[in-house]
């Protein structure tokens, strides 16, 4: 009895360093958010009030101060998600395809390829901030040489706004995705390729019956990182278009810190976070959902 | 792959020829593609500023400092942003390894009460996105004193599920007997932990040092909201207030792009192999 006291006392000692991180910046927030959500919670005031559900019900209430600009924050963010994620999955698949065929600089290519991803969202805001200029950017002077004229407005008018945010986040995290997925290729067994070719399978049928059923797990996780990840987005709108043309762009991590930290809305925007969770949670089980059925069909055909 | 072998010995080599002639085409296009905006980073950094807007696509004549100049001698103190990035990165980064170490070891290798809560509730925060955080985590630096100061961004990051997570998945995948045969000869459980798990643990250690540092190194949102003053920045904020500050001034903002820039790939450059195996190794396994 004394001796698993110890060992308890002993599990606690190591557990306490990470614990006391654990429990003042992860589960008392995590409470603390949403206690501040059921109140009107306000820096300019002593006293708040438990308003129970009240700035919940306000975001479902059509005509309320918070209700239309968070709407159409997630329209925005579902816009982002819809348009960069089938990018932001094949596009890697298609260069790790081509990484895996037995190359003498696969490497190097690799190494390019995963770059842009160290530079951070500040950097590559910078970059493509010039090179998108409608005036003095490179793409614009580019399509002057080729012919097309017309200054296109790449970041200050839809839907040319949403093009650029698709393709800089594809040219600033493809390389994320497309090692995930060479990894994956890496770990599908050689044996059944060969025995694909010896049925007479060409390259586009094994593609499909081997490559693909054998990504299965790398695809699931791939496509629930990125799908979250894309549902996160906030750097590259603030850089590039700064939520613009008016609030096209402005997707819901924006103005739930914008609602939070500058305007200081505290209570709303701690219950738009939550709100953001329970959809972010669905999207994620509706997402394992589907690739699992998928998985369960082929093994009953 | 092996099929592609197979393929060949049926196929006519010129046809062969031709495949390896369009994969390589796609792939230096594809490279062109990451390459290029770079090289037009520093290209344009080597610019005057008529120079930049007038001959956007052209190679910098003249070669000129300016720009590199004009941020040195600026209001904003860009090296000094390097400096807060790289020591912020390295503080949350040893405050991981060291916090999520213990922990993961005490949840891989002990016995004792409450350990099942314990790892349900620690995973349990895995799926909860960080903007859950977002606004009570402000109130709590606040509170504590900690905005605009290194605090903020190294301590409340480090709090995070994934680093023991991940480390208590290697910790259960060591062979018990070693550790068996050191408690045989004695040794108590802090000396077992730092003298033999720590040092067998150290590809695992490195992954979680590499992601860890990336992350934070990377993080935007939380540093633009909680860092105030331009001498407490790091980087990411720091940029987007030089891209504010100087919004016509092309060649300078790129010569602060590139500052920026050539550390981190210099860096990569380097580690290249580390780095993209900690990515894919917590994907695949994590």
């Amino acid at each position: 009895m004394a001796r698993r006291r110890r060992r308890t006392l002993t599990a606690y000692l190591f557990l306490a360093p990470f614990l006391v991180l654990f429990i003042g910046f992860v589960l008392a927030p995590a409470v603390y958010g949403l206690w501040i959500s059921f109140t009107d919670w306000s820096p300019f005031r002593d006293v708040q009030h438990f308003i129970g559900l009240q700035n919940y019900a306000d975001l479902f209430t059509p005509g309320s101060t918070t209700s239309a600009d968070f709407w159409s924050s997630m329209r925005a963010t579902a816009i982002f998600v819809v348009a960069s994620v089938p990018f932001l999955v094949v596009v890697p698949l298609l260069v790790a395809v081509l990484l895996n065929q037995k190359l003498r600089a696969a490497s190097t290519f690799r190494t390019i390829f995963f770059a842009p991803y160290v530079l951070g969202v500040a950097v590559v805001g910078l970059i493509w901030g010039y090179v998108l200029d409608t005036q003095s950017g490179i793409l614009n002077h580019l399509l002057h040489a080729v012919g097309i004229r017309g200054d296109i407005p790449w970041t200050v008018d839809v839907p040319w706004a949403w093009v650029s945010l698709v393709g800089v986040t594809v040219w600033w995290t493809s390389g994320l995705n497309t090692v995930i997925f060479l990894a994956g290729l890496k770990g599908i067994n050689s044996e059944l390729y060969e025995a694909a070719s010896l049925d007479g399978a060409g390259r586009f049928r094994s593609f499909t019956n081997v490559t693909l059923p054998g990504l299965r797990p790398v695809m699931l996780f791939i496509t629930t990182t990125t799908v979250l990840a894309s549902a996160n987005m906030f750097g590259q709108s603030y850089l590039l278009t700064t939520g613009g043309p008016g609030n096209d762009t402005r997707t819901v991590i924006m103005y739930i810190a914008d609602q939070g930290l500058s305007q200081n809305n505290m209570a709303p925007a701690a219950a738009m976070s939550y709100v953001l969770f329970a959809f972010l949670a669905v999207v994620s089980i509706v997402n394992f959902r589907l690739q699992r059925e998928r998985v369960e069909k082929r093994r009953t055909r | 792959m092996t099929a592609t072998v197979a393929d060949v010995r049926r196929r006519p080599s010129t046809r062969r020829i031709t495949a390896r002639a369009v994969l390589y085409a796609l792939l230096i296009v594809l490279a062109l593609i990451v390459v290029l905006p770079l090289v037009w980073m520093v290209l344009t950094s080597f610019k005057t500023d008529a120079d930049a807007i007038r001959h956007p696509y052209s190679l910098p004549s003249p070669f000129s400092l300016d720009a590199y100049r004009n941020l040195a001698s600026g209001q904003q103190p860009i090296l000094r942003w390097l400096w807060n990035s790289f020591s912020a990165a390295a503080i949350q980064t040893i405050l991981i390894l060291v916090t999520a170490s213990m922990g993961a070891y005490a949840l891989a290798r002990m016995e004792f009460a409450g350990k099942k809560i314990v790892f349900g509730l620690i995973i349990s925060t895995l799926l909860v996105p960080p903007v859950v955080f977002l606004i009570p985590n402000y109130l709590i630096v606040q509170n504590l004193g900690w905005l605009d100061t290194i605090l903020a961004i190294t301590v409340p990051g480090a709090a995070g599920a994934f680093g023991i997570f991940f480390l208590r998945q290697f910790f259960v995948g060591l062979p018990l007997e070693i550790e068996e045969a050191a408690r045989i000869d004695g040794a108590g459980d802090f000396r077992i932990f730092v003298q033999i798990v720590l040092p067998l643990a150290r590809p695992a250690l490195a992954t979680l040092a590499v992601l860890s540092f990336l992350n934070n190194w990377n993080d935007f949102l939380w540093p633009v909201y909680v860092l105030l003053s331009p001498e407490h920045m790091t980087l990411q904020p720091g940029l987007s207030m030089l891209q504010g500050a100087y919004r016509t001034h092309f060649a300078i903002v790129m010569a602060g792009a590139v500052i920026a820039s050539v550390p981190v790939l210099a860096v990569f450059a380097v580690a290249q192999r580390q780095i993209v195996d900690s990515v894919t190794g917590a994907a695949v396994k994590g």
